[in-house]
């Protein structure tokens, strides 16, 4: 496949990057931008056409949606045993491997992909590392429409991250031709000439299609839950990297009238490990559900291959907790032999908040994990951690406030010592402010931009005011 | 060096950008690193080893690039033993 009279180079490729999407989406960003920094959101997720109703038909046609909610009776127990007096709330999981492909981006990719075939397009093609890869082949593979994965697997050795091969094998195995690259940024480039050449919809993880289709896993959590226990969920907790698991979830929560649930994100404290660095690439444990994407993704979500992004975080978290990668390997194995469920990894990182969620909570109240996904070869606790040790990594027992993101994996001892540790929410949304200035410099601001702010920051209009006269640009 | 047969499934690996040709702003490790692409596909005639091929991949397009593995596999499993993982959960099991 090639296009021989164009410049391919990087900057002529990435210079061509809005006219190659609304080529390859059928969206015209320019009727939503209003400013550098604003442009109207809402009006956005509307006009894509889909109403709730009809992304469910469409997900039920290819096997996605209407996964069971369980009970963790023994986590909750155990939890309960070391909580104080009346805490320890019920901790209900999704089980969202139960979609086709073993994950919730199932239904991240499925409205996508059916977009795709609507509009005759003969492909689709994603720049994922994820289980979104697994997702969009699998729906193309129902769809009749062929597929293209890109995805960032091998370091500068050859070696090749074993989660990640796993989802090659994944994704050749529905059929889809996946591109395995090596660490890079570029894989975007990679992705804009892919979508150049062969004409391909580009299922963007970060399109309205793609967050409308998780709305539907919000709405099925406020369902199930009123009518098992009569009530909303006290919270939901949501592993988070992109933002777009986060941002569909409580749009969908919202459209369902749970107004008063809580919505926390969740990610693996990466701190100190460069994600687009070769040398580090392989001494990460987690591919995903990370702050190395969780942080950058939420204090600016206009980083991705849309122009503009429709996972947009900060609107809609309330808390942000980070857990170390230890404390998830240890819970994940705790759901295997207590629980009798065989997930994770990543879908498990909310649960792992979970534990220290519900150890505060009342025991009267929900607290809802809202995905988990399939484990196996490559993706299991036990291959990481022994790819970690042969990385260099040191694993142990012990107390895992001791964990060194990159150097030291401590796993620990008892549940109790799962704890994790708050994001200060603030300082985040400060962090999104100054990147906004660095987009559009404040004097240019008007009133569209500080209201288009205040709503993307889930604060009014008088914080963003008192906020950015403090910011100090370095 | 013995032929691959043209039809047999393999991999080739061909270099996208070289390290000058990067994205700016790359940490230092990534920058003196060329940027590669690995793919497999169905080989489109007979060829060695190491030698500049044409494939088809599973939908059927076509990628050019150096011969590297043939038949290639996934490879990856479970890992050797993480005894440190055996006890958690066995309460009083154990």
């Amino acid at each position: 496949m090639s296009a021989p009279n164009r410049d391919m180079s990087f900057a002529a490729v990435t210079a061509r990057k809005n006219e190659i999407m609304k080529a390859s989406l059928g969206i015209d960003f320019m009727d939503f931008i209003q400013s550098p920094i604003a442009f109207d959101y809402e009006r956005m997720m509307r006009e894509t056409g889909y109403s709730l109703e009809d992304i469910a038909r469409i997900q039920a046609e290819t096997k996605v949606g209407n996964t069971p909610l369980f009970e963790l009776k023994n986590l909750t127990e155990a939890v309960r045993s070391f909580a104080g007096p009346g805490k320890g709330a019920t901790i209900l999981v999704k089980d969202e491997a139960a979609n086709a492909s073993g994950s919730f981006k199932a239904r991240r990719a499925s409205i996508s992909v059916y977009e795709a075939r609507r509009k005759n397009y003969q492909g689709v093609a994603a720049a994922t590392s994820g289980n979104y890869g697994a997702a969009v082949a699998s729906q193309a593979a129902m769809r009749g429409l062929k597929c293209i994965i890109l995805q960032e697997v091998f370091d500068s050795r050859g070696i090749c991250q074993p989660e990640i091969v796993e989802k090659s094998r994944a994704c050749e195995a529905y059929g889809a031709e996946v591109q395995r690259l090596s660490v890079g940024p570029e894989l975007f480039y990679q992705l804009l000439m892919t979508l150049e050449t062969t004409g391909f919809f580009n299922a963007s993880l970060y399109t309205p299609f793609g967050i409308k289709g998780v709305e539907t896993l919000g709405v099925e959590v406020a369902e199930q839950v009123r009518q098992r226990f009569g009530k909303d969920p006290d919270a939901v907790v949501i592993t988070h990297a992109g933002g777009g698991n986060l941002t569909g979830t409580a749009r969908g929560l919202l459209a369902a009238g749970c107004d008063q649930t809580r919505i926390v994100a969740c990610s693996v404290d990466l701190g100190g490990l460069h994600m687009a660095a070769d040398t580090d690439f392989n001494r990460k444990s987690f591919t995903t559900g990370h702050t190395g994407f969780g942080v950058p993704f939420a204090t600016w979500p206009d980083r991705v291959d849309v122009p503009r992004n429709a996972a947009r975080s900060l609107r809609y978290m309330d808390e942000y907790q980070l857990v170390t990668q230890g404390e998830v390997f240890y819970v994940t194995e705790l759901l295997s032999k207590r629980e009798g469920l065989e997930r994770g990894p990543a879908g498990n990182i909310s649960l792992t908040a979970a534990v220290t969620l519900a150890r505060q909570m009342d025991r009267d109240q929900i607290v809802v994990v809202q995905e988990t996904e399939y484990t196996g070869a490559g993706k299991h606790q036990n291959r990481q951690l022994s790819f970690a040790r042969e990385n260099g990594i040191e694993v142990r027992v012990g107390d895992p406030r001791e964990n060194v993101p990159g150097k030291t994996i401590v796993i620990p001892e008892r549940l109790e010592q799962v704890r994790g540790r708050v994001q200060d929410m603030d300082k985040l949304r400060r962090s999104y402010l100054k990147n906004a200035v660095k987009a559009y410099p404040l004097d240019q601001w008007n009133e569209g931009d500080y209201r288009f702010l205040a709503a993307d920051l889930k604060q009014d209009v008088a914080w963003v005011q008192q906020a950015v006269s403090t910011i100090e640009m370095n | 060096m013995t032929k691959i047969a043209k039809g047999t499934w393999v991999e080739i690996e061909r270099v996208l950008l070289k390290p000058e040709e990067r994205a700016p702003n790359l940490p230092e490790d990534t920058r003196k690193c060329p940027y590669v692409l690995r793919i497999s596909g169905f080989l489109q005639a007979d060829a060695e080893i190491g030698a500049d091929v044409t494939i088809r991949s599973l939908i059927g397009h076509e990628h050019t690039g150096l011969l590297r593995v043939v038949n290639p596999s996934y490879g990856h499993s479970f890992g050797a033993t993480v005894p440190e993982l055996l006890t958690i959960g066995l309460g009083d099991k154990s």
